[in-house]
């Protein structure tokens, strides 16, 4: 069918593209709508949608749930759903820049120091405080995440460009490996320090979303608004990228400020992610390769499939970490990884085969 | 009417030096070839060309320095085909010539329908229609070849610059390869500066060659006058045969070393 004369193909990719777009959005429709209405405690699912159909404007239905039930689902189960969403969202959107101005398929968004940064901020406040929780009047946790990150990365940016004096992004990604390695020192001789507190960054090491509120999702929603925007922008940019820095150049990119863009966007959403969800891995690199596998390789359809496909995968991997284990929680990292590890070795082979 | 000129042009890698002062002036057009053992510069010169690598003297287009230009500005005027282009095997032919539209599309927008119209018009041009949906990695040498060309022809450019552009194909893929750019020379007034190795070929296309050897432009003229056995031995370091057609052509026969 590509072979017909005439150009209908770049329409056919546009309506090609509008399709996944809003598949994408229905699939996270739904999944916001089956997070919301699963959990170990609270009124039985059928419920949920209809109190939620209740509550629009000209609409009453009696769903019978009760003022406690409606506060458990929009207390407690809606800020976990929404926070899922925009952390997903955001992880797989940076990991999809970073492997566009990287050139490299394995990148995800920890890559230039994000995660240890954050990792050795969180370790810092967690042996800092012992338990004496109440004295702080704001929650350093998210805060020292945040600043680690953006700090781990600010140094990575800086080294890695001013040695990098032949424009290539590899003295860039090196400079990550090492800012990473000393982060993950630093915190590994923190934490022989104070051993009480081992489990405490093991379990946020491995992410969670437990303790989510409409607070957290208040904190990283502009970081996450303003970083996607700022992506979603470059989309085409991306696509010239592909070529390589020379050609690039060559045909009229800025790459070295498309880079620094790219880079600092994705690394103040990702940081403002993890400062609030820990790390949850995984997501940031499979998500953008199983968009790429099913919907094609350009990054204007990458970028924003990554987006939507992203938050409605964290926003279901969530749910049996809710209930697998209840009342215990099973950490976000580990559910994303084992459902989503043979899913995308499924489509790995199945889109491999196929083409 | 556009002129491309060189004056005393140097570049330098860490400071070993490998374009010592290169001087020549291109019209519309105008091909010119140049030749040269391996490192003599013929790379150096077109990427100098192309704002690539840093250099001192002048290259100018149409009398505007190339360091004084923004990316934008010069590949709105300088077309580059560098020498093995990277080629994103899922990118599809339609999207990768349309990426030679880059320089005419601000930063955040999309391309507009006149964008698409010089891709579909570029992409017919060159006989690539039947492909516009395939991807780039099921392509053979000499179809992507004829893409990268496409897509240097859809920045519209004057000046088209090509590094080895024949070097990984066959004689009947080259000679179309190189039919095909000196048709479209002729018809849109290119002009074209390009690298290549094959001297009989060079000198089958190219108004003027120019060898290069170290750096410095040791021959320079039509065909018959720099490709000659003594000139070619001297700097390739080999044993040649030259040939005269009795139609011009000019035909370089490598000679085996006597063996005792």
């Amino acid at each position: 069918m590509s072979d017909a004369p005439g150009f209908p193909v770049p329409r056919h990719a546009a309506v090609h593209y509008s399709t996944w777009i809003v598949g994408g959005v229905v699939a996270l429709v739904c999944s916001l709508l089956i997070g919301s209405m699963i959990g170990p405690a609270g009124p039985v699912w059928w419920r949920v949608p209809l109190e939620f159909l209740d509550r629009l404007p000209f609409v009453s239905i009696d769903s019978g749930m009760t003022p406690y039930e409606w506060n458990v689902v929009w207390q407690i189960r809606a800020p976990r759903v929404v926070l899922a969403a925009l952390v997903g969202a955001m992880l797989s959107l940076a990991g999809a820049s970073y492997q566009g101005v990287f050139r490299n398929p394995l990148v995800d968004p920890y890559l230039l120091g994000v995660a240890a940064g954050a990792g050795l901020g969180a370790t810092m406040v967690f042996a800092l405080r012992d338990g004496a929780k109440s004295t702080w009047w704001i929650d350093p946790l998210p805060l020292a995440a945040f600043a680690g990150a953006l700090l781990a990365v600010i140094v990575t940016y800086t080294v890695g460009t001013a040695f990098g004096r032949t424009r290539s992004s590899v003295t860039l990604v090196l400079a990550g490996v090492a800012v990473t390695s000393l982060a993950t020192a630093i915190q590994a001789f923190v934490l022989q320090r104070n051993n009480d507190v081992v489990r405490q960054v093991y379990s946020w090491i491995l992410g969670r979303l437990s303790s989510a509120t409409w607070g957290d999702v208040r904190l990283i929603l502009p970081y996450v608004a303003a970083s996607t925007v700022a992506l979603l922008l470059h989309r085409r940019l991306l696509d010239v990228m592909r070529v390589g820095d020379d050609e690039a150049i060559a045909l009229g990119t800025n790459v070295r400020r498309v880079r620094l863009v790219v880079v600092l966007a994705a690394t103040f959403g990702t940081a403002a992610a993890v400062a609030v969800s820990g790390l949850i891995g995984f997501v940031g690199i499979i998500v953008p390769h199983a968009v790429r596998l099913l919907a094609g390789a350009s990054y204007r359809i990458v970028l924003p499939m990554s987006v939507l496909v992203g938050a409605s995968f964290l926003v279901l991997a969530d749910i049996p970490s809710r209930v697998l284990a209840n009342p215990a929680e099973t950490p976000i990292g580990v559910v994303t990884a084992f459902f989503g590890a043979p899913f995308f070795l499924l489509l790995l082979r199945t889109r491999e085969v196929s083409q | 009417m556009t002129t491309l000129g060189f004056c005393d042009l140097r570049v330098s890698y860490d400071g070993a030096p490998a374009v010592n002062g290169f001087n020549d002036i291109l019209h519309s057009g105008e091909w010119l070839c140049l030749i040269g053992p391996n490192g003599a510069g013929k790379s150096s010169i077109l990427r100098a060309t192309a704002g690539l690598v840093q250099y001192t003297g002048s290259v100018a287009v149409d009398q505007v320095e190339i360091p004084n230009t923004s990316p934008r500005w010069r590949a709105r005027h300088i077309a580059y085909v560098p020498q093995s282009p990277v080629i994103p095997a899922d990118m599809t032919v339609n999207d990768y010539v349309l990426l030679g539209r880059n320089p005419y599309v601000d930063h955040f927008a999309s391309e507009s329908d006149d964008d698409r119209r010089v891709v579909e018009d570029v992409i017919e041009q060159l006989e690539l229609s039947r492909f516009v949906g395939r991807k780039l990695g099921t392509l053979s040498g000499g179809e992507r070849q004829r893409l990268v060309i496409a897509r240097a022809l859809a920045q519209e450019a004057p000046v088209l610059l090509l590094d080895e552009p024949t070097s990984a194909l066959d004689i009947g893929h080259q000679q179309h390869a190189l039919e095909l750019v000196d048709r479209l020379r002729r018809e849109r007034g290119l002009t074209v500066v390009s690298a290549m190795h094959d001297l009989t070929l060079a000198g089958l296309y190219a108004d003027r060659l120019v060898l290069l050897h170290q750096g410095h432009a040791v021959a320079q003229g039509p065909a018959r006058e720099v490709l000659r056995a003594e000139t070619l031995s001297e700097f390739y370091g080999v044993a040649v045969r030259v040939h005269h057609e009795p139609d011009g052509t000019v035909v370089v026969i490598p000679r085996r070393v006597a063996t005792a």
